[in-house]
């Protein structure tokens, strides 16, 4: 298909907002989601100079009625959808698990993991009866690997990938694939919150085997990827795109 | 599109026919001049080699059996004395002898492991001289490699296993050259060494969720991602093309 119709969530900054940018300057029609309208019309202002089409939902993904209603308005728009990227997320409130409460894990998980088996629901609802689709989970190096102080982001990550897999088997018999990327540390506004510091984001680099953060658009390239027809027998998958912190 | 390789060289180990023939003639689509190797099939080797350059690109084919060190090495320097450079090593060459493990013979196991294995030690210390910045080492290992779902295929997993590790640890040490180590790791692709009619075939396809074999071109598609400019912050990784074998 020559402009495929693609959903973001959490597309107004960092690794989605690259996103959005690399899908439109590929020409897609783009939906992009957010809960600021703001800056949602001004991100379409400037996928529309890239030449796509281009429309803002505000919506929050903890919420199924905003969630069904971003689908709903993506079908509306452009009569179909091919490709959701599933990336909104929050780094919560990290700290020692001696220090987490309900509300914390419930701040934490109602995005990553509530947020991201919503969207897929919905997503699914078009992509089953249309008999295709690519979804892609935005995970995390802690989807698959322990962190200290980071301990219920981890477990929502862990999610992701677990929920990844198993709505891969799902859909497979339906031309729909669904996958994730798992991103080490990325050049973003969460990296700046998750570390503090300059000297403790100094330290996770030297863990990085490629001795550098990633950019955010070196995670749109692959969900770009995963989203084509190049990735047609990849399904199930996480790609790590990580300078090798996990080397999984 | 543009051609995301253009001015790269790239070697493909066993790259006369299956995966690696459609690797080479993948890297040529995206702009790279590319060597491959061969063991036997010499007229099979000269094919890709003029289906390459009828497409506009340079290639050529080296006789060199993955078991042989010095075959391998002299294929390196080859590429590098022909092309100048050496920017992307593939090492695809691989294979694997399916019967059930109590039935195995020793000769069957060392070659087993001395072409997937020592071969792929082998070609990489010889291409990591001639890397520079930006360079890549990309594995074809296999998705029983990291788990395994059907018999007939124990040494050949172990094999894949271990290719898994190498790349895992390779990754660290040459990360800071800004070379980036990933390996691909097909499930059931449609080749002569696996055939999708073969009657080792029928537990392969039912244990995919898209219950199908792959076609080598859908194993070439990740691979020419990972070797272009696109794929710059993975490193270390473990690549699944498997249908959702192993989800």
């Amino acid at each position: 298909m020559n402009t495929p119709v693609v959903l973001i969530t959490g597309a107004l900054t960092g690794i989605g907002r690259a996103t959005a940018l690399a899908f439109a300057q590929d020409g897609a029609r783009i939906v992009v989601s957010g809960r600021h309208d703001d800056e949602g019309q001004r991100l379409v202002g400037e996928l529309g100079k890239l030449g796509a089409e281009a429309e803002f939902v505000r919506s929050d993904v903890r919420h199924e009625d905003d969630v069904r209603n971003l689908v709903d308005k993506t079908v509306a728009r452009f009569g179909r959808l091919d490709v959701a990227v599933n990336n909104a997320g929050t780094e919560g409130k990290p700290g020692p698990v001696t220090e987490q409460s309900a509300e914390s894990y419930a701040a934490t998980f109602d995005t990553n993991v509530l947020g991201t088996l919503l969207s897929m629901k919905h997503e699914l609802r078009v992509m089953l009866a249309q008999g295709s689709g690519s979804i892609i989970n935005v995970s995390s190096t802690f989807g698959h690997a322990g962190g200290a102080g980071a301990s219920v982001y981890v477990a929502s990550k862990h999610a992701v990938e677990g929920l990844t897999k198993s709505a891969a088997l799902e859909a497979a018999g339906s031309g729909v694939r669904v996958n994730a990327v798992a991103p080490g540390p990325i050049d973003t506004g969460m990296l700046n919150r998750f570390t503090g510091s300059d000297e403790r984001k100094a330290g996770l680099i030297a863990g990085v085997p490629l001795k550098r953060v990633g950019k955010p658009e070196e995670i749109a390239e692959s969900i770009v990827f995963l989203s084509s027809e190049r990735a047609s027998f990849i399904t199930g998958a996480t790609i790590a795109v990580d300078g090798g912190k996990t080397a999984l | 599109m543009s051609k995301k390789l253009e001015g790269k060289i790239a070697l493909i180990t066993g790259g006369s026919r299956g995966i690696g023939a459609a690797i080479a003639k993948r890297l040529a689509a995206d702009g790279a001049n590319v060597a491959i190797t061969y063991t036997k099939g010499a007229e099979a080797a000269a094919s890709v080699v003029k289906e390459i350059e009828r497409a506009g690109r340079k290639a050529i084919a080296i006789q060199a059996d993955a078991t042989d060190a010095g075959a391998v090495e002299a294929a390196v320097e080859k590429t590098v004395a022909s092309f100048g450079r050496l920017d992307v090593l593939v090492n695809n060459a691989g294979t694997a002898i399916p019967k059930t493990f109590e039935e195995t013979t020793l000769e069957e196991m060392d070659r087993v492991i001395d072409i997937n294995v020592r071969g792929v030690f082998i070609a990489t210390q010889a291409a990591l001289k001639h890397m520079k910045n930006g360079g890549r080492i990309i594995m074809i290992g296999s998705s029983v490699g990291e788990r395994v779902l059907v018999p007939g295929l124990v040494p050949y997993s172990a094999t894949k296993g271990a290719v898994k590790m190498f790349t895992q640890g390779l990754s660290r040490e040459v990360g800071s050259r800004g070379i980036t180590v990933n390996n691909i790791q097909p499930g059931p692709i449609d080749t002569d060494l696996n055939p999708a009619a073969g009657e080792w075939a029928v537990p392969q396809k039912a244990a995919t969720a898209l219950d199908r074999y792959g076609r080598v071109d859908e194993v070439a598609a990740l691979v020419a991602f990972v070797a272009g400019p696109e794929s710059s912050y993975i490193t270390g990784a473990n690549l699944t093309v498997d249908g959702g074998m192993n989800a």
